[in-house]
């Protein structure tokens, strides 16, 4: 059947026009800085400025650590409900999809009442405390991209052969999860943390609310006050993300994983 | 809670299984099921913990109202206009018979900009269509059109949803594309073979296989931009009053003067989101019999 292609071409141009207009003008903007001419200043200013450094510093360390914990608390959990508990799937899939219906500010609003310093577990009383929760409230947050990447991963392979094979080898449940599930499961793993890095390094809610020190606070502080800066900021976080994109497509079907997250 | 039947490997390796699972069940019930309990129930309390309705009623207060109608507006907007581009971007780039190269780029450019919401967002759009924008300044410099003098403002309701689009549109992409993907060649032969001209295919054919998906999709982006506060927030401060600012300014420094008032307020967004949420599933459920 011939038809035309005039209609899909359309909407294909006019789809990048609506998404690159915006990343242009935002680049053209931050080389505007120096007065008559392109400069790269406006990177300069905001690269040496040690909040920059020291906010980016810190979200990377909470998206790090909101990896490690979604991972401890994802695979055993997917792994174990594959292989001994179908029957609570359901369930344990509807907590997962929780955090995409109850908004962020929500959360975190629960958060501050449940635990703050007046309560038997003080989570909000002291910064490093608070990072604790802030780094859970991120794994929450997190928890419907990184359940489903890992029980895609874990449902492509035979969880039950290859853990009676190491049992029948002697293997120990560390050993068996650590050593035999762990690196089976090892590119969906990966396209989970990314897309956690993604969510996590710019976010402004929860670290607003919960009052530390993070990337996202501090783009919207120098948004508010700053001309050049914020489209500066905005390309490298546009450069984060992209990274973190294009990782999850070096490492396994990106596009399969993003579509089937939601 | 699960009902606990004839367990397939023998009694007593199944008693002991469900404790691989605590940790999750006792994380969700921490920092999932608890907060969001606390603020459920304290939405039915007053100051003193005794039960009323007081709150839910005082939610019908004109300011409060008018947050929650804004926000309903911008998100009922933003997911329609991101539903309807983003079906024919999608449909461009799986049936559209374009070059090859043209549907990976599409897919990995959605995962992208479907992520690249919040402050940054707001200032990539700031940039562009702002009062010192590229766009803005282009349009007077070469058609001495100003933009600001038609009325728009990038700090209002349609602004808004124009950049709510950024994201909203790859979102609808991604979730659409397995979807036109299951639709059958030989479905389109048929009703060719049968004689169907392409618009009887898509009226008779296609868009009621199809339907399900675009409504509950449109769903989840209604739920998702409502929930969103970061991208508002580094647009507009809190001079748009929508109900997530509310809510952040309520959080911020008690403006509504009332505790329990801000869990009300909270439990209203929940109801929302969940209900939109409910309807996708139901809609996904519905969607999954033909496109498998």
């Amino acid at each position: 059947m011939k038809r035309s292609k005039l209609g899909p071409w359309l909407a294909i141009a006019i789809g990048a026009i609506y998404f690159l207009v915006p990343l242009i003008g935002t680049f053209e903007f931050s080389l505007r800085m120096r007065r008559g001419e392109y400069s790269f200043d406006a990177y300069r200013i905001v690269l040496a400025d040690p909040q920059f450094q020291a906010t980016f510093t810190y979200s990377t360390c909470l998206a790090l650590a909101t990896i490690v914990v979604g991972v401890l608390l994802v695979v055993p959990t997917a792994y174990w409900i594959q292989l001994r508990l179908p029957r609570l799937r359901p369930v344990v899939e509807f907590i997962t999809l929780l955090p995409l219906v109850i908004p962020a500010i929500v959360l975190v609003f629960g958060y501050l009442r449940i635990y703050n310093s007046s309560s038997p577990l003080p989570m909000t009383s002291s910064d490093r405390a608070t990072d604790v929760l802030l780094t859970f409230g991120y794994v929450t947050l997190a928890l419907p991209y990184m359940y489903r990447a890992v029980d895609n991963g874990l449902r492509a392979i035979d969880v039950r052969t290859l853990t009676e094979a190491a049992e029948s080898l002697g293997a120990s449940w560390p050993t068996i999860l650590f050593r035999v599930i762990f690196p089976n499961v090892r590119t969906a793993v990966l396209s989970g943390a990314f897309l956690t890095f993604a969510i996590v390094i710019g976010e402004f809610t929860m670290a607003s609310l919960l009052d530390r020190p993070a990337f996202g606070p501090y783009l919207q502080l120098i948004g508010a006050n700053r001309a050049y800066e914020p489209s500066a900021l905005a390309i490298i976080a546009f450069i984060v993300t992209w990274g973190c994109m294009g990782l999850i497509q070096v490492f396994g079907s990106g596009a399969r994983l993003a579509s089937d997250t939601r | 809670m699960p009902v606990i039947s004839a367990p397939r490997n023998g009694l007593d390796r199944m008693s002991w299984a469900w404790v691989g699972v605590v940790p999750f069940f006792a994380f969700a019930l921490m920092f999932l099921i608890l907060p969001t309990g606390f603020l459920m129930v304290g939405a039915f309390q007053d100051a003193g913990g005794h039960f009323t309705l007081a709150n839910i009623w005082n939610l019908f207060q004109p300011s409060i109202l008018s947050a929650y109608w804004i926000s309903i507006e911008v998100s009922a907007v933003s997911a329609f206009g991101g539903a309807v581009i983003g079906f024919f971007l999608a449909y461009a780039g799986v049936l559209g018979g374009l070059p090859r190269w043209i549907r990976p780029a599409l897919m990995t450019f959605s995962g992208v900009a479907s992520n690249f919401a919040g402050v940054p967002l707001a200032f990539a759009f700031l940039a562009t269509l702002g009062r010192a924008g590229l766009v803005t300044a282009l349009l007077v410099k070469y058609l001495d059109f100003n933009l600001y003098s038609t009325g728009f403002n990038l700090l209002s309701f349609w602004g808004l949803a124009l950049t709510y689009l950024y994201f909203q549109i790859p979102l609808m992409v991604l979730i659409l594309t397995p979807a036109l993907d299951g639709l059958k060649r030989d479905w389109r032969e048929a009703s060719a073979i049968l004689g169907a001209s392409a618009w009887q295919y898509w009226r008779y054919v296609a868009l009621p296989v199809l339907w399900p998906s675009l409504l509950g999709t449109s769903l989840l982006l209604f739920a998702n931009a409502f929930g969103a506060i970061a991208t508002a927030y580094g647009l507009t401060g809190s001079s748009l009053n929508i109900v997530t600012i509310l809510l952040y300014a309520q959080i911020r420094g008690d403006v509504l003067h009332d505790e329990n008032l801000g869990y009300a307020l909270a439990l209203g967004m929940i109801l929302i989101t969940g209900l939109s949420n409910l309807a996708y599933i139901w809609l996904r459920g519905r969607s999954e019999r033909w496109l498998r």
